[in-house]
């Protein structure tokens, strides 16, 4: 079973825990300016809403990769970026319409969410559930839900 | 180790800003942010210097926590000398900038010295620029935030200002950052107005690395697993720390009209049922909560003002959400000035938040301000034609924009309660300790609160020691010394690692030192810690004392000594000071007058 980020931005609180597990899960420090996931504020924190790459099935960044240094891993269906290839041409960050895919000036190669191997730790930090890993097939599953127990279907003579 | 190892030294007089080693031996012996600062206060200034002068060292201190995955690891502090007490001013707050100041490479920042003109600082890893603020000096938080973020084309820069408050030198202005939360308390704000400097912006890529990463983690995972099961920490998520006002309320200590009752017959229009009621409008003033910099207890409050309402009818700038009602804003501008508006008190907030101010000190003065009106020692034609009687949301929302405007009686509740009161020939009213206004709880109703609020080293402050549990046990002054020094003690050590003293809700102090022991090098004990919180707290008393007071300012107004509670569980008590105190000096290892005696500073080696 394939496995997708599913982000609920109605409970982020904005702790920003997901960028620093993301920056020390691929860095191995905290650092919020090299994380794969950010979080967004907006109308003095009443919205914050984490974004990060999707892994689209038609991805545009492997597209537009001219060294081929973007690879999806079919295990988990990320797009990787292979290190030792990529030369930090950054065209992949023009092609991606999403802006999820950004250049690390420290090591001269782009950075973009990886799932971390099918173990992501944006979702393992988050406190309140805002970033789940779920079935990638499903990810609708929660609010279909919530609208289906809106459904009131009891006869008349009942209400 | 989790230090970046440097501070900025940012000269304003000479218009220099250079980096330098972190001083580890200070470090070591003082954990960070709170202590640390404090320390470096002391090594940078003279105590007698003029807190509104350009000998004045203004500090914002990071701790070793800051930038960590530890929860709630965004908190920082800001140290100067405070123009509102005279003595040591220790403000901390949390939002997101105190990690990115860390995360550009600085531990500590520390501000000398007084700009020719009105400056910003902007600091971005290496490239520290002391820029022009020309054209923001006169205008709001909220305004300074934006205009600096577009004109850096940086919407990640994380920025520390302050209003017209902290410009015009009203003496209890905060300094605000992430547009509302602040490092609100001591005058601050009105430090760094002073100086000349409106802001400080900072973005970082330098990311923080703990010493053993492995035992971190680890040491992570326990820690956020205990806070979120926590009962506290769930009471804390769901309403903040606006309960406690319906608890206070039910103990009969939750000062009413300037102090004078302990019981407030408006409640129901000031407690959390009031945020989240629909009015008549079917407006509800609760919208959501929110979290500071690392925090998995989230206790901010977002909420938003019914549009139709008297204070933004015809203002759409104010009809968006911001920062809500916590327990002491919920007390400063409700109970201590009899306002029941709930959405009157959350206008008043955002004043307090858009141009800077502290908003217990702005309440306690008002009500004040209000006591002397009904005396008829204040008139409607001092008052600028507002009626300052308790229980007038008006002049509670009027008042709040026009202090922080610096217009008409705003200038004279500019100076505090003491300053006022006294100008106006009558001092014991004044509501406070050392020149800082009392926080939201009646020092007869919690006798150890009485004495931690006489003998906390920056005024009036409620924070600074931990005793709940037993003033709840009984009221009197019986058995509190004790655990008022040890929570002092204890509260020090946990503000100076950079996390929120409400992690408390769910940690014991193991807690705090097991995160400490993973992130930095050498053996990090409980005794080690706590010494260090007792050094702490001792230094801050030694730059007091070198700032002129002695154990005669230990002592609370003759309201809460003198004139009995009039309702509620302390009904006919005072408060009892004179037996508490000569208990809590000899705990303290501190002479009859309150000197910290020889032996006490050897053996915390100061």
């Amino acid at each position: 079973m394939q496995k997708s980020l599913l982000i609920d931005a109605d409970k982020c609180t904005s702790c920003l825990q997901c960028e620093m597990a993301c920056s020390f899960e691929h860095e191995g420090t905290f650092n919020p300016a090299r994380s794969r996931i950010k979080i967004f504020e907006f109308e003095h924190g009443k919205r914050s809403v984490p974004y990060t790459c999707t892994q689209c099935a038609e991805a545009w960044c492997l597209h537009a990769c001219p060294v081929e240094a973007l690879v999806r891993n079919k295990e988990t269906g990320a797009v990787e970026v292979k290190d030792d290839i990529c030369v930090g041409c950054k065209v992949c960050t023009i092609a991606c319409p999403f802006g999820t895919v950004n250049y690390n000036p420290d090591t001269g190669k782009v950075i973009k969410c990886d799932l971390c191997d099918g173990d992501p730790q944006c979702a393992e930090a988050c406190p309140t559930d805002a970033i789940v890993y779920v079935d990638a097939a499903w990810t609708g599953l929660d609010r279909m839900q919530q609208w289906a127990a809106e459904t009131d279907n009891k006869p008349m003579a009942n209400a | 180790m989790s230090w970046q190892g440097q501070i900025l030294r940012v000269n304003l007089t000479k218009g220099t800003a250079v980096a330098e080693p972190l001083n580890m031996e200070w470090a070591n012996a003082y954990i960070g942010e709170r202590g640390l600062g404090t320390k470096y206060l002391m090594e940078n200034m003279d105590p007698k210097a003029d807190a509104m002068g350009p000998d004045n060292v203004l500090i914002f201190a990071t701790g070793p926590l800051n930038g960590t995955m530890a929860s709630t690891s965004g908190r920082y502090a800001v140290i100067c000398k405070s123009p509102l007490t005279d003595g040591i001013g220790d403000s901390n707050s949390g939002g997101k900038f105190g990690a990115f100041l860390k995360y550009a490479g600085y531990d500590l920042l520390l501000v000398e010295g007084k700009a020719a003109k009105p400056v910003y600082l902007h600091i971005n890893d290496d490239n520290v620029e002391i820029l022009p603020a020309d054209d923001i000096w006169g205008t709001t938080v909220w305004n300074t935030e934006e205009w600096i973020k577009a004109k850096h084309q940086n919407p990640q820069l994380r920025i520390a200002s302050i209003g017209q408050a902290g410009e015009n030198g009203v003496l209890f202005s905060a300094v605000v950052n992430d547009l509302h939360r602040a490092a609100g308390r001591c005058g601050v704000g009105a430090v760094m107005g002073s100086k000349n400097l409106k802001a400080v912006a900072a973005y970082g890529t330098k990311g923080v690395t703990v010493d053993d990463p492995k035992k971190f983690m680890e040491v992570v995972k326990a820690t956020h697993a205990k806070l979120a099961e926590s009962g506290g920490r769930q009471e804390l998520t769901e309403g903040g720390t606006h309960p406690m006002i319906d608890m206070m309320q039910e103990w009969g200590g939750l000062p009413t009209n300037n102090f004078k009752e302990v019981q407030f017959k408006g409640i129901d229009g000031v407690n959390p049922a009031a945020t989240t009621t629909p009015n008549e409008n079917g407006h509800t003033n609760l919208i959501t909560n929110k979290a500071c910099f690392g925090c998995t207890i989230a206790c901010g409050r977002i909420s938003h003002i019914d549009p139709e309402h008297f204070t933004i009818k015809n203002r759409p700038e104010y009809m968006h959400a911001s920062g809500g009602l916590e327990y002491e804003t919920a007390f400063a501008f409700g109970p201590v000035v009899g306002v029941d508006d709930v959405d009157a008190l959350t206008f008043a907030n955002y004043m307090m938040n858009e141009h800077g101010m502290d908003p217990i000190s702005f309440g306690v003065t008002l009500a004040a301000a209000m006591e002397l009106y009904e005396m008829g020692v204040l008139t409607k034609e001092q008052t600028d034609g507002i009626e300052l009687k308790f229980g007038n949301a008006e002049a509670l929302t009027v008042m709040a924009e026009k202090t922080g405007k610096g217009e008409g009686f705003g200038k004279e509740l500019a100076l505090g309660s003491k300053r006022l009161t006294a100008k106006y020939g009558h001092p014991d009213l004044f509501m406070g300790v050392r020149g800082m206004e009392f926080a939201g709880y009646d020092s007869r109703a919690l006798q150890g609160m009485g004495l931690g609020y006489a003998t906390s080293n920056r005024g009036a402050c409620h924070l600074k020691h931990d005793v709940f549990g037993p003033d709840m046990e009984d009221v009197s002054g019986k058995g509190k010394a004790q655990p008022v020094k040890e929570s002092q003690d204890m509260v020090s050590m946990i503000d100076s690692t950079g996390l929120c003293l409400f992690t408390t809700s769910g940690w014991g102090p193991e807690d705090f030192v097991a995160q400490l022991d993973a992130a930095l090098p050498g053996e990090w004990t409980l005794e080690r810690c706590v010494e260090s919180g007792e050094r702490t707290w001792t230094l801050e008393r030694m730059f007091n004392q070198g700032a002129g007071q002695t154990g005669a300012d230990d002592t609370l107004p003759k309201r809460m000594l003198e004139e009995p509670a009039p309702s509620g569980n302390a009904e006919g008590k005072v408060n009892e000071l004179s037996v508490m105190l000569p208990e809590y000096y000899k705990l303290r290892g501190w002479t009859e007058d309150g000197k910290p005696s020889n032996e006490t500073l050897a053996r915390l080696g100061l």
